[in-house]
């Protein structure tokens, strides 16, 4: 069992946890995940590691409630607890000084990309990070990124923080000027927000490295089922990733995989969802 | 009961038929197949043991199960000597009597199949198992041994893990195994569906284990959340049985499409996260009329029934082979084709092909015909040109077999692996680290159960020894 020692919200559906778990918080490194089993017949998620604190023998967890799990997962109180987290799972980033990076992530992205910038920045890096959302409701981690990089942009789609757009916006400026160019790019957050800048790095061919997550049931290599093309081969996320070189990976394909349970949640979802208001109806 | 029949006596008994659930009834559920043998069926077929000199059957099992011994008490109807003769020699009795392929191990030499049937081993086995899973009380206590104040770490709660557990326990071993998934027994958990081998029996073992008292820490990833190097440190010996690892991949257009499973993806979901099993179960599971499992062993038997029982209306095996080199255990492939599983064999899958929306459509297929012998002595199955067709499918499941996973070796650089990636062990287990030793799949590549468990009783034999030293 994992204690749940915090549990505050950063953001519509999103949760920030932090929990008891020594042995993953002393053996974590930036990039890497869990997979977290709320209870006895509870499906098996995969969590990036936003953080870890070694001494305290903790771990925190950004997770977005998006389906039937991760909400009951989020719905857990401090005090209470999980009853399986197995980790650090994936391979840990890999972190040089590159010099000038940009650091890109896109709503729950953001948290994935917290370890990394924490990494880069440990390593002496010069980060430009670039966060955005639908709103300013949903942009997360800006004082803590920002206390990390030499510059902090924010986009939001409707104006409401930042500059109005998307995070390619001011990344495309950033490339564009020869005194800003980054040598390499680190981007997390949805699907097409990741193929995009892969798409603006690979002619200029600057170094992109993006964090999948694909469906993943183990997590440890046994099932297969977060494979993704990445060049000519197919790849397990879990084992081989979950990071990999942007300019290689088949986004549209991990995209729809992405979407092969949709049918089957939707059914799930209206069942929890009928429920509440049959509570609530009462 | 007397057990002093002549041997013309013994030959005249016919052997025994276990009683199984009706295959139209069965087909929909996931209750187990094989309902087990009746007191008098179980006395009886026992009784047909010639108890011979050679002991044949002994050396076909590969942990070296008394079958003599245990057999003979079970014609006499004394099930305590019987459960303790057993237990003694094999720390899973009812898994082995239930998933062992018997037809071609113990059964296989028994002097008995030299001319008729062979001892239906298998099935005793199993009896006395249950008898004694269900009557404790009967059973002669096992003393608790004095502790060595040795420890040793066993990586993995599969079979190979379980059986050196339990024979390292009885040693007085302080034994610890670690568990990468959250609930025991390995493969015999996520790999085996319940109408083969029902998880009360697993639990029931393990339980066992427990009481002699082995602890099992699960969501502990050996090479992750703690190392080899690590382990070395805090126990005096380790045994690595971290199972078979990555699916082997088919290398053909399509296989990552929607509706396309790894075998272990679609068993895993099932077995260990209940879906399609429970209306409520969270982990869901695609479900479809007509479904395509390439493979011919164990495994793809197991994914063929269980699809069949999800409600697939035809359920398929796409093998390149005959049905003579299928490497399934024969009562598989026999309860398979009762329930209704077609067997589409000497078919070779060339491509997946998508629907405009990337789910599967069908199966690409290509006929085979049987050339000579290559090196693992099957016939090397050819292509026949111009044989293509297409199989209409909707999920498409991958049952050809696994390669070695590199989660543990990765972080173990001392470890010597061979050039498949599998840890090199000598016949005792023992791997290039003094005192690492390492059993079961991760050695010997994807194998049986009864295999592994034979590896976990042998690395034992050798780590108490080494202990000892």
């Amino acid at each position: 069992m994992f204690e749940v020692v915090s549990n505050e919200i950063l953001a519509e559906n999103l949760h920030k946890m932090v929990l008891v778990a020594p042995r993953i918080a002393r053996a974590r490194k930036a990039g890497q995940f869990v997979m977290v089993r709320l209870a006895q017949g509870e499906e098996r998620i995969p969590l990036t590691i936003g953080d870890a604190d070694p001494e305290a023998g903790t771990i925190t967890l950004f997770i977005q409630a998006i389906g039937a799990s991760t909400r009951k997962i989020v719905d857990t109180p401090v005090g209470g607890s999980i009853r399986d987290v197995a980790g650090p799972l994936g391979k840990e980033t890999h972190i040089t000084n590159w010099g000038r990076v940009a650091c890109v992530g896109g709503g729950v992205g953001t948290a994935v990309l917290f370890p990394l910038v924490k990494a880069l920045a440990e390593a002496g890096n010069e980060i430009t990070t670039i966060i955005g959302g639908r709103s300013s409701r949903y942009v997360i981690l800006a004082d803590e990124l920002g206390a990390l990089s030499k510059n902090l942009l924010i986009t939001t789609e409707d104006g409401s923080l930042g500059s109005k757009g998307f995070v390619t916006g001011p990344l495309g400026e950033m490339i564009a000027d020869p005194a800003c160019a980054p040598k390499a790019v680190f981007a997390v957050g949805p699907v097409p927000m990741m193929k995009a800048v892969a798409n603006m790095t690979r002619e200029p061919g600057i170094e992109t490295i993006v964090s999948l997550n694909p469906i993943m049931i183990d997590g440890t290599g046994m099932c297969g089922g977060c494979r993704v093309q990445v060049g000519s081969e197919t790849k397990f996320a879990c084992v081989d990733g979950p990071e990999f070189d942007a300019h290689l990976v088949d986004f549209d394909g991990l995209s729809d995989r992405l979407t092969s349970y949709r049918k089957e949640e939707a059914q799930r979802h209206a069942a929890t969802d009928c429920k509440i208001a049959k509570e609530v109806a009462k | 009961m007397s057990n002093d029949l002549s041997p013309k006596e013994r030959m005249a008994i016919e052997r025994v038929h276990m009683p199984e659930l009706p295959a139209d009834e069965r087909s929909k559920n996931f209750e187990e197949v094989n309902q087990g043998l009746t007191p008098e069926q179980a006395v009886a077929e026992a009784q047909r043991c010639l108890q011979c000199k050679s002991r044949n059957c002994v050396a076909g099992c590969p942990v070296g199960v008394s079958i003599p011994e245990f057999i003979d008490a079970l014609a006499s109807d004394d099930l305590p000597r019987a459960a303790q003769v057993l237990r003694g020699d094999n720390a899973l009795p009812a898994v082995c009597g239930r998933v062992c392929p018997q037809e071609t191990q113990c059964e296989a030499l028994c002097v008995r199949g030299k001319k008729g049937d062979a001892v239906a081993i298998g099935y005793l086995e199993r009896y006395v198992a249950d008898w004694a899973m269900q009557h404790p009380e009967g059973l002669i206590a096992i003393e608790a041994p004095e502790p060595t104040g040795k420890s040793v770490a066993v990586v993995g709660c599969g079979p190979a893990g379980l059986t050196a557990a339990g024979e390292l326990a009885r040693q007085g071993h302080k034994v610890t195994i670690f568990e990468a998934l959250h609930d025991t027994g390995g493969v015999l958990r996520y790999g085996i569906p319940e109408f083969r081998l029902p998880k009360e029996i697993i639990d029931r073992e393990v339980a066992v284990l427990s009481r002699m008292g082995v602890t099992i820490e699960c969501n502990v990833i050996i090479g992750k959340t703690l190392t080899i190097p690590q382990l070395r440190s805090e126990f005096d010996a380790v045994f690595i049985a971290n199972g078979a690892g990555l699916p082997t991949m088919l290398n053909i257009m399509g296989e990552n499409l929607k509706g396309v499973y790894a075998a272990n993806e679609f068993l895993t979901r099932v077995n260990l996260m209940e879906a399609g099993r429970r209306a409520d179960s969270s982990t869901p599971i695609l479900q479809r009329d007509e479904v395509a499992v390439i493979g011919g062993g164990n495994t793809a038997m197991d994914c063929v029934r269980t699809a069949r029982r999800l409600g697939a209306k035809r359920a398929m095996i796409v093998y390149r082979r005959s049905e003579t080199e299928m490497p399934a255990r024969v009562e598989e492939i026999k309860h398979a084709k009762e329930e209704g599983v077609e067997f589409i064999m000497l078919t070779a899958p060339i491509a997946i092909v998508p629907t405009e929306d990337g789910w599967v459509s069908a199966l690409r297929c290509q006929k085979m015909e049987l050339g000579p012998a290559d090196d693992s002595g099957r016939r090397r199955p050819q292509a026949i040109e111009g044989s293509e067709f297409d199989l209409p499918a909707g999920i498409v499941i991958n049952a050809v077999g696994t390669s070695a996973n590199p989660l543990l070796t990765a972080t173990a650089p001392d470890l010597t692996l061979n050039k498949w990636g599998n840890i090199v062990a000598d016949e005792e287990g023992e791997t290039s680290i003094p005192g690492v030793f390492a059993g079961g799949d991760i050695v010997r590549g994807g194998a049986t159960v009864i295999l592994a468990m034979g590896d976990g009783k042998r690395a034992a034999a050798a780590i108490d020894k080494y202990l000892k030293r």
